[in-house]
Parts: structure tokens; sequence; C-alpha cells
């Protein structure tokens, strides 16, 4: 029993340790549609000492189109990625905040570590573009949730916010991405403080801490339909209503998301449902980031709160968190 | 295991007799086909190994039928009618005008993995749809779906730029599969994007749009995935028997 207590001690210092400076991949999203994402992220970071060194000349990992074109391509692209990150940016752990970047880089290591084609292909393009080949194990891929939750720590969070976020109730909402498929996440569902696969609760903890209020939500790794949120967008206003309905039914007044592709279909399909459906839903679409963010004093303005599509400035006033 | 006879329960497949009378027991109203002698004639006995040379479809031998596939799907629970366990079922079995009568419904498939996760055999079921579908198009069942006309667009500007501007992605899309730009729920999705947005971004939005986000020292991994996309596609007509369409 003492053996095990003393091991866990020892991993959450040293992942204390390795994550307090990481390697920063935003992504295309962040880079675009999802700005108040990026720029909640660095505020919040830099609000904990937390040091981000964003990679050189990042690529786009492949979201979640290349794979339908050439899975090796997309293996590739991830790959890429993280070669940056270990030899231009000199770093051995990646944070990835886009749960479509996080998903494509564990599932280009995990492709790279079982399937002998997507080394084969892999190798044979890092060679044609001039730059070193990715080996599967050189590099950590974690999400922003790892990164705050074991980077700066719990306790020091409590100590840092006390309660910033009281009365708020909130609905975490986690998507696809960041829990499935299972087998690329070869460190969740391995009891401790590991993250559950089925039940996820790394956002939950954070925002729990930040005195907001969870409500139990029963939807929070159901799908928005993001993969065809333009290309079949009936299909996902109607996963998206079933996501609002029921965060409001539960008593949410707030979605907390961590992936970009979820955060706008939430925003676009809110809007769409009311014009096409004429169901109109007043739950507020939210980054985690950003409730983080003001709930340790950040202003709306420094969390990107008015870049958002789901206007909740006011309400955040009226609440007494803005 | 007749999973297959689902089909003999069709509406078009019932026979209705009006008046029968069978020693003397009258037996009339609807009834279906099985008792019907009857010769099924429509197999395509390469149909699962086409689709295995897809990708994604790798794993598709492994199924045993135990429906978690179907059970936990996002797009099932909306339209019964999207049945990953049944297709997958008809394609091991080479029924392919059984297959063929979803043809314009399995391209809906979101990725959203749970099929995967749930799957006890490791079959990747969202990778079987998503070769499924492209299946159909390679081998002309059906036009290019928009989920089809989406990827390609994407592709094209990750390996053109490095990186994709979405506003452009959006733009292309709505053009190439023959949709307004300006609809209704896209207008006031702008609007409140706009309204209350700092000049900062506004401004960094603009310069996106006109400066196409680009990765540096590109040119080389673009020539060399092009290369290896042509050579896999290229592969993939071959084993569908299409190499003399190019």
């Amino acid at each position: 029993m003492t053996i095990l207590i003393d091991k866990t001690d020892r991993q959450e210092t040293s992942k204390k340790q390795k994550y307090k400076k990481v390697a920063y991949y935003p992504g295309c999203a962040l880079e675009g549609s999802a700005q108040p994402y990026d720029k909640s992220t660095r505020a919040v970071g830099k609000a904990l000492g937390l040091e981000l060194v964003e990679i050189k000349d990042w690529n786009c990992c492949g979201a979640m189109e290349v794979k339908n074109i050439d899975p090796e391509i997309q293996t590739y692209l991830s790959s890429r990625v993280l070669s940056d990150a270990q030899h231009k940016s000199k770093q051995d752990v990646v944070m990835a905040p886009c749960n479509g970047c996080y998903h494509n880089l564990k599932k280009a290591e995990y492709d790279l570590e079982n399937k002998d084609k997507s080394r084969a292909v892999t190798e044979k393009i890092s060679k044609k573009a001039g730059h070193e080949t990715y080996k599967s194990g050189d590099v950590e891929t974690i999400h922003a949730l790892d990164w705050i939750k074991f980077g700066y720590g719990e306790d020091e969070l409590k100590q840092k916010i006390k309660g910033g976020l009281k009365g708020l109730k909130v609905a975490n909402y986690y998507g696809c991405m960041y829990t499935r498929p299972r087998h690329i996440f070869p460190e969740k569902d391995q009891g401790g403080d590991s993250e559950s696969t089925s039940k996820p609760h790394y956002m939950d903890d954070l925002l729990a801490i930040a005195g907001a209020e969870n409500v139990e939500f029963p939807l929070k790794t159901a799908c928005c339909g993001g993969a065809h949120t333009l290309s079949d967008s009936d299909m996902s206003t109607k996963l998206v209503l079933n996501i609002l309905e029921a965060a409001e039914a539960a008593g949410a007044e707030v979605i907390a998301t961590e992936c970009p592709t979820c955060h706008s279909g939430l925003e676009m399909h809110q809007i769409r449902a009311l014009k096409r459906l004429s169901k109109d839903t007043n739950v507020k679409v939210v980054y985690f980031t950003q409730l983080l963010g003001m709930a340790m004093g950040l202003s709306p303005r420094k969390v990107g709160l008015h870049a958002n599509i789901s206007d909740s400035v006011g309400f955040m006033k009226q609440k007494g968190i803005a | 295991m007749a999973i297959h006879e689902k089909s003999l329960i069709r509406p078009e497949n019932i026979t209705t007799h009006d008046n029968l009378i069978i020693d003397g027991i009258d037996v009339s109203g609807d009834w279906s086909t099985f008792i019907r002698t009857r010769v099924v004639s429509d197999y395509n006995e390469n149909l699962e190994e086409e689709i295995a040379a897809m990708p994604g479809a790798e794993y598709i031998h492994r199924c045993w039928q135990c429906g978690s596939c179907t059970n936990s799907c996002t797009v099932n629970a909306e339209n019964p009618d999207f049945n990953p366990r049944y297709w997958i079922y008809l394609i091991r079995m080479g029924m392919e005008d059984e297959l063929l009568r979803d043809k314009d419904i399995i391209w809906q498939c979101v990725s959203c993995n749970k099929c995967t996760s749930a799957c006890p055999r490791d079959v990747e079921p969202e990778g079987v749809m998503k070769a499924t579908a492209h299946w159909m198009e390679l081998k002309g069942h059906t036009a290019p779906s928009n989920s089809t006309i989406f990827d390609d667009i994407f592709t094209e500007q990750v390996i053109k730029y490095g990186r994709i501007e979405d506003g452009e992605v959006l733009k292309d899309f709505m053009k190439k599969s023959g949709q307004p730009l300006l609809q209704d729920w896209i207008v006031q999705m702008v609007k409140q994007m706009i309204k209350g947005l700092p000049v900062m971004s506004l401004m960094k939005m603009g310069w996106a749009t006109i400066f196409h986000p680009k990765t540096k020292n590109w040119a080389k991994a673009r020539d060399a995935i092009n290369e290896h996309i042509a050579e896999e596609h290229a592969a993939q007509k071959k084993a569908l028997g299409l190499e003399s369409a190019e």
C-alpha cells in the first residue's frame, strides 16, 4: 500500500514538472473560428505561470476529413507536428486544446506503434519532405485539461481561485474525440486519478474547484454531428438540439466545452434549431478555459468572451462572474 | 442465421389473399413470402473483398454480428434504417442489391466512434461505413456525397497550404454542394459573431481571408503527399477492377 502511494506521489510530481513548460499546438480552428479558445488558454496559462512554446510552422493534423481521403496521410500530418515539437521546439510534451488535434496526435501515436503501413508511409514522406521521422513514444500528447489539472495542480488551483464561479450551474460537455475510440488512449481507464472514457470528469473536477455547480448531465460524450456540421446540417441540428435540451433539463445555465468543433457546432445549430425548427434554447456555450479564466478574475475581454457567437457577456455580469 | 430474410416482410413482398380456404379453414389475409420457394441470385461473391480493399474496412471479417455497433450508433438513434450491423452482414454475405437499397444514407455516419469503442471484435465499424460509402462512389452507385465534397475541399487546402482557413472551407463547400451562402441561420450566426467582436479579432479574420494561413517550407511535403495519394487511389481502383476507367 505504501509503495502504491509513493508511486502515485512521484507520478504527480513528475507530471507537475513535465507539464510546466510544454510545446503548444493550437491547430487551424484555434487560429480561425475558435480564437476565443486560443486566447483564453494562453491567458489562463499565463495567469498560472505555465509556459507554452508554440510549435514553429505547425501544420494541420488532418482534422476529421483527411483520413477519409487517405488514413496514412492523416497519420503523417500528425506525426510531423510531433516531430516538430520534439526536434524544433525541443519539448517532450505537446499540449493540444482542440479535441480533434489531441485525438489525431494520439491516433498517430497508436498507429505508429502498431501498424507497419503507418510507419512505412510516415517514414517515406518524412524523408521526402526533409524532416526527422517521428518515432512513437518520443513525445507525450496531453489535452489542456491535463495541462492545468496536473501542471498547476488541483490543490494549488483551489488556493488561487477561491470559488469564483459560485452558483453557476454547468453541464460539462466533452464530445467524442476526447475519449473515443478508447484504444488510442491507453492512459485512460487506469483507475486512480486517470481519466474515464465512459464518464470523463477532468473538466468537472476543474470547474468544481472554481466553484461551479456541475449538473448531472447524461450527454457528456454524446456526438454533436460535428463531422457533418455543414454537409448534413439537419442531422447536426437534431443532435445538437438533444444536447442543448438535455443540458437545460438538467438545470444547466451554461454548457462548458473543450473542443472547437463541438463549441461552434453547438453555437451554429442552436441558431439553426431556432430558425428551422422553431426550437428556442437559452443555455450559454462557453469554453472551459473562459470560465476558469473569469473565475481567476480575468476580464471577459481577456478570455475572448465577446468573440463567442453564443452571447453570454450580459449573463456573466448578472451572475457576478464577469 | 436468416437475418437477411427481413426483406421478405417488406410491404412489396407481402402477398394478400382475399379469399383463401385450405382444408376447409379460412386463411385469408396477408402472407409474407417466406413460405414460398425462392432462389436468391444476386450475390456478389467479391463484395467483402472489394470493400475490405478500401481504407477503414480491413477488419470487417472479424464481425460476429453481436449488434453492439448499431446499438450504440448516434445516427441509428435518429434513423432506424441506419444499421451498421446489418450492412456488415450484407457485405459479408455478398448481398449487393439489398445493400444498395441504403446507398443514400450510409455516408451519413458522423464518425463519433461509439461503435468502434463498443465493438468486442475490433471491427472498427466507423471505418467500414466510410469504406462502404467510398466504394459506392468509386463503383458509380452514388454521386459524391456532401461529406465527400467537404472532405475533398478540406484535404485539398491542407495539401496545398499545410493549414486550412475555416471561412474559405465554408464558402467553397456551400458553392460546390450547391447551397446558398446567405441562408437565414448563417446570416444570423455571422451577425452574432460580429456583434461585440473586438476590432483586433475582425482584423485577424480579414487578414486570414486575404492571406491564407500557410505552413512554411511545405512544398516538399505537399509533393510527397500528392504522390502517395495518387498511388493509393490507383491501387484502390485496381482492386475494384476499374483501372481502365482512368
